[in-house]
């Protein structure tokens, strides 16, 4: 399981870290939603993996770490707020500056359209 | 025990909350009471300032939670030293937009100006990391807020540039705070800090990866170099007050560079002593040396004055770097001087940027000022307090720092800084001349600066006269918090043997 772990977040991030190089403000903002998906499933690794173990100490032989869900869950909500506000930022600098790249400058691409 | 503590956190959101609530057309209410919270603000932090003096550490057990298990607030003298320098700061910049008919933030302004000072205290005071973290996010989703609050081109850009940038760094910062969490199986950063001292061989790479990560975070925060790209764009384009307000901001990197490089993976962090040292002393010196390059090439006066609080982050951060005592009690006097005076160099900058008509902020011939006598005195004391000249605070920081600088470090040191303030020197002569004396035979048609943004100005440069006048105080006191944060042991023993209050 550690493995299988292991690569779901490694391939997260090398999507998002790519995705956040991009020079529209799209795929940044997907990259960093990925990112952060693959930051909150590490939290979650860092308490140590178990099955069939409840998060609550003293209900039976084994229990889990409750912190680094509790980490989770507040990371989940901040990084949720963060790209709601990104993107209307990223809406409005498109209407502002007339195009979605994050320079503000087109490209010859866009120029040939 | 006392819950003052917990005041400079509690005040700014409940007035926050509170302004929300007042209408657009009661304006004049608003202020007064942002005003009224901030002033008792500066009254609470300067209490605490006082029971810190004494030199015992406050250490505040949120829900009551015995140590390591909560979330504690921790106030020693670094921690109240740095909550009265954002109180006072907010004061002077809220003060700054008393007479705009609409404040150039838009009608939230007040509220998230709370809002951020809320974050800034919080990150000040706070003991837990992950709490850390928390307040960063709230600091920085109120400074996204206060940047973008007026529409503009420059000002979409320059914001999406800074909020997807920080929206990284928070993602490492998450990385790095999880590792250590994994290692160390704590958040607590007194608690930490005897675990990373106890840390297993085998480990020991792991965590040192968290805290040279954690390095980046804070720099990004601070502007250091290679992050520091963000920061000229977005002070030059949000409005005075902001601006004002903003500079605050990275001293808050700064502060949790020395937090945490001093407490957690300080002297005494065994394997991991001092880690970050090696890193922290050639990346300052080049954050000084591209900041005064940048100050020599920069074509507006608001850009200029930015670059000048990047030339001081290097400054800061190579007295950091040092690592003795008298350099970090050398490095917090600076501290104090150049974020009260980067603020009021920002105010000034649009008291001019008004009497400009269109020529605005560039660093071009144009039409004469309506008060130039007034406003370039204020601009050249400025200019001499930042340059490090005598007589004012700029000129003690910095000779402080160089004092307290040896070796081959001094070699470096001395030759970067004094370099520095030349460059500075040079470029401020230049837009001083220009803006104030190559004029056109004509004067804008702009009303006079009102009294009380002199006034914040005013205030704000009378604390460079301040730690000028009473500077021996001033070194005095910041040489007693150096003392107390290099020995990190009575920081940890006092947060790991409070005990929970009993009753019923």
């Amino acid at each position: 399981m550690e493995a299988l772990i292991s690569i779901i977040i490694a391939v997260l991030t090398g999507c998002g870290v790519y995705l956040m190089l991009r020079g529209r403000t799209f795929p940044v903002i997907i990259g960093l939603t990925l990112l952060s998906y693959a930051v909150n499933l590490f939290i979650f690794v860092m308490g140590r993996l178990h099955s069939g173990a409840p998060a609550v100490i003293g209900a039976g032989d084994r229990y889990t770490d409750p912190l680094p869900q509790a980490l989770v869950l507040t990371a989940i909500v901040i990084s949720f707020a963060m790209t709601a506000f990104l993107l209307v930022l990223a809406l409005r600098a498109r209407a502002e500056l007339g195009n979605d790249h994050v320079d503000g400058r087109p490209t010859a691409e866009d120029d040939a359209q | 025990m006392s819950h003052l503590i917990i005041l400079p956190i509690l005040l700014p959101l409940l007035t926050g909350l509170l302004l929300l609530l007042v209408p657009e057309s009661r304006r004049m209410l608003g202020h007064i009471l942002s005003l009224i919270s901030t002033a008792l603000l500066t009254l609470v932090t300067l209490q605490l300032l006082f029971t810190a003096n004494t030199g015992e550490l406050v250490v505040y057990a949120l829900g009551n939670w015995a140590p390591p298990f909560g979330i504690v607030l921790v106030l020693d003298r670094l921690s109240a030293l740095l909550l009265v320098l954002t109180s006072t700061l907010a004061f002077f910049s809220l003060l700054y937009t008393t007479a705009e008919e609409a404040p150039q933030g838009g009608q939230s302004f007040h509220s998230l100006a709370h809002f951020l000072l809320m974050g800034v205290n919080g990150a000040f005071l706070t003991g837990d990391i992950f709490n850390l973290f928390v307040f960063f996010e709230v600091l920085l989703l109120a400074s996204y807020s206060l940047l973008l609050q007026d529409n503009g081109a420059a000002r979409a850009k320059a914001g999406l540039h800074y909020v997807v940038l920080n929206l990284a760094g928070s993602a490492l910062f998450l990385i790095a705070v999880a590792i250590l969490y994994g290692l160390t199986g704590t958040l607590n950063m007194a608690d930490m800090a005897q675990r990373v001292a106890q840390v297993n061989p085998a480990d020991a790479p792991l965590v040192a990866a968290a805290a040279i990560l954690l390095l980046l975070v804070f720099g990004l925060k601070a502007a250091m170099v290679p992050l520091y790209f963000w920061l000229p764009r977005a002070y030059a384009s949000a409005s005075a007050p902001i601006a004002a307000l903003f500079a605050i901001m990275t001293k808050v990197g700064v502060y949790t560079i020395i937090r945490v490089y001093t407490l957690i993976f300080g002297d005494e962090a065994g394997l991991l002593a001092n880690l970050a040292l090696p890193w922290l002393w050639p990346l300052a010196i080049t954050t000084l040396v591209l900041g005064f390059i940048g100050a020599l090439a920069a074509q507006e006066l608001r850009m200029q004055i930015a670059y000048l609080v990047i030339i001081s982050v290097g400054t800061l951060l190579a007295g950091v770097a040092i690592n003795s005592e008298v350099a970090l009690g050398a490095t917090l006097f600076y501290l104090l001087h150049s974020t009260w005076i980067a603020g009021a160099l920002f105010l000034l900058a649009d008291l001019i940027v008004r009497q400009r008509g269109v020529t605005a902020d560039q660093i071009i011939a144009g039409p004469m000022l309506r008060q130039p006598i007034l406003l370039g005195s204020l601009f050249f004391a400025g200019a001499v307090s930042v340059i490090g000249m005598p007589p004012l605070s700029g000129f003690i920081g910095k000779a402080l720092i160089l004092q307290a600088a040896s070796g081959i470090q001094a070699v470096w040191l001395w030759a970067t800084v004094l370099a520095a303030s030349l460059a500075v020197l040079t470029a401020l002569s230049r837009s001083g001349s220009t803006i104030f004396w190559r004029t056109e035979n004509r004067v804008e048609e702009a009303p006079k600066a009102d009294i009380w943004s002199l006034l914040a100005i005013f205030g704000l440069m009378g604390f460079s006269f301040a730690l000028m006048i009473w500077g021996n105080y001033a070194i005095e006191y910041t040489r007693g918090i150096a003392e107390q944060v290099m020995n990190p042991g009575h920081y940890i023993d006092a947060v790991l043997n409070h005990r929970p209050l009993q009753g019923d």
